[in-house]
């Protein structure tokens, strides 16, 4: 089996895992607590709206919005993280049928592992920092997912072609 | 086994999808906005203790519609992992025994955990020793564990036979069938297009959908408490429209992946399919053509309302359909190497 298609299989089912295990910690350690605190700020609100004190009810929202936010970018990585790497063993499976050499296959799994892992990571980073770089990163990660995986459908149907 | 109790886990997740679209998604939607309107209307009157109340039925109505989405999601999820696993077996460098044990616990695992997320809404914490969590999330867990553990077991078997010499030589992964080509590229196809519209609808609708979720909800809250009811009904309005374009977007991006991800995998079983190929290109065909129709369909559901809603569920009874006689293929051909052992016994 080539190095490339290794890359992917091995590193695939190892991203399932990671995927699982942020899942099941997510799961246990956090989610509970996260969905409480959405749905008790913004019943806070509304009940500090009722006795008409917006100031309290803006930093129920505020709450709200930041637990929200939080919230949505844990349940995406763990969604992305798996999806992703069953991506990537069913490419790796299919890798041999590609039309390039060796080398530029290593390139191309090597590509497709880091933007599989890099993707989910970063939408994680997110939740620590709400400035430009973390949005960049997602940005790029997500371009090199695309961009290899495109690369992979023209690989194979040059090759489905040219047999 | 894996293969058989994949895709059972596949057709089931599926037709529960399917069910919980038609009988309980757009019911469920319309209660939380409903708790909402009148969690906002209490406000509004400056009645706190029915705001409250009118919390804890939405918390209830997004806890059901929650455990549903999870169910579906995992079952699927864990369907297409024990066909990736089941691919790659003959890399595994296991003894035959153990490798049945692993897909044993697999499966008992990836049954147990949807199993449990279903439970959670109707068992709660009742006779729990926890205080935030009850049994039917500890059962979910366990099965997780169980997943997680026979995975990993299988990622050291496949280290294992990567790291020893012996080569492994697999007719699966030949493709040699029309079938087979045609799934891989479709399903192909189908996942660049989900991730090119992932990435539009990150570009484009992600931020603003969260920027808007805040502004929206400002104005009620605002409304509420300037008892401005025209102001309150005027922002609801708009939240209700948001929260369904973000759901039909979100649907649409997840299933047209999901669908061209389970075409890749059942191109590499077409071998084990035992049908003649003609019948077996026509199933390629419903298969693929269900995996277009439904997460478009979904994602004009907001303009087209229920013919395109009805639509989609076409689109998804097309996939279940079609797995369901790749599945009596496979099943087939399991009996066929049975009669043939029988035989020449």
């Amino acid at each position: 089996m080539s190095a490339a298609r290794r890359i992917l299989l091995l590193g695939g089912i190892a991203l399932a895992i990671v995927g699982m295990c942020h899942g099941t910690w997510y799961a246990v350690f956090a989610e509970h607590q996260a969905l409480d605190r959405i749905g008790g700020s913004l019943a806070t609100a509304f009940t500090h709206a009722s006795e008409r004190n917006a100031a309290q009810a803006t930093v129920a929202l505020d709450v709200y919005r930041e637990a929200k936010y939080a919230h949505e970018r844990q349940v995406d990585a763990h969604g992305h993280w798996i999806g992703l790497a069953m991506l990537l063993i069913v490419v790796g499976m299919a890798f041999d049928r590609i039309s390039l050499v060796e080398k530029q296959k290593l390139a191309l799994a090597i590509g497709l592992l880091a933007g599989a892992t890099l993707f989910p990571l970063t939408v994680l980073l997110q939740i620590f920092s709400h400035g430009a770089l973390p949005r960049v990163l997602t940005i790029a990660s997500s371009a090199l997912m695309i961009a290899t995986l495109a690369i992979t459908a023209v690989g194979l149907f040059a090759n489905r072609a040219s047999s | 086994m894996l293969l058989l109790g994949g895709i059972a886990l596949i057709l089931t997740g599926m037709i529960f999808g399917d069910i919980f679209a038609v009988f309980v998604l757009h019911q469920n939607a319309a209660r939380v906005e409903e708790g909402l309107s009148a969690a906002a209307h209490a406000a509004v009157a400056g009645d706190s203790t029915s705001v409250g109340g009118s919390f804890r039925d939405i918390g209830s109505f997004l806890e059901n519609r929650g455990t549903k989405v999870d169910t579906h999601v995992h079952m699927v999820d864990f369907g297409y992992l024990a066909l990736l696993l089941a691919i790659v077996q003959p890399w595994v460098a296991f003894a035959e025994k153990t490798k049945r044990g692993l897909g044993w616990m697999f499966l008992a695992g990836a049954w147990l955990l949807p199993a449990g997320v279903f439970c959670i809404h109707y068992v709660g914490l009742a006779y729990s020793l926890l205080r935030a969590i009850g049994w039917a999330s500890i059962f979910a867990d366990l099965g997780g564990g169980c997943v997680q553990l026979a995975t990993a077991a299988y990622l050291v078997g496949l280290c294992k036979r990567f790291r020893s010499p012996i080569a492994v030589v697999d007719g699966l992964l030949e493709l040699r069938t029309n079938a087979a080509q045609r799934l891989l590229a479709g399903g192909l196809v189908l996942v660049v297009l989900g991730f090119a519209h992932g990435a539009y609808y990150a570009a484009t609708d992600l931020y603003r959908h969260e920027a808007a979720d805040y502004e929206i909800l400002s104005r009620v809250v605002a409304g509420s408490a300037s008892q401005d009811a025209v102001r309150v009904d005027a922002a609801l309005a708009e939240y209700g429209q948001l929260q369904g374009d973000k759901a039909v977007k979100i649907a649409a991006h997840a299933h047209i992946i999901e669908f061209g991800l389970l075409a890749m995998i059942l191109a590499f079983f077409q071998p084990y399919v035992n049908l003649s190929e003609r019948w077996r290109a026509r199933w390629v065909v419903v298969l693929l053509t269900g995996s277009v129709l439904l997460p478009v369909c979904v994602l004009f559901e907001l303009k087209f309302g229920l013919f395109a809603g009805g639509l989609a569920d076409v689109g998804g009874l097309m996939v279940i359909v079609a797995l369901v006689a790749m599945w009596i293929g496979i099943v087939r051909y399991g009996g066929r190497l049975d009669d043939s052992g029988e035989s020449a016994s």
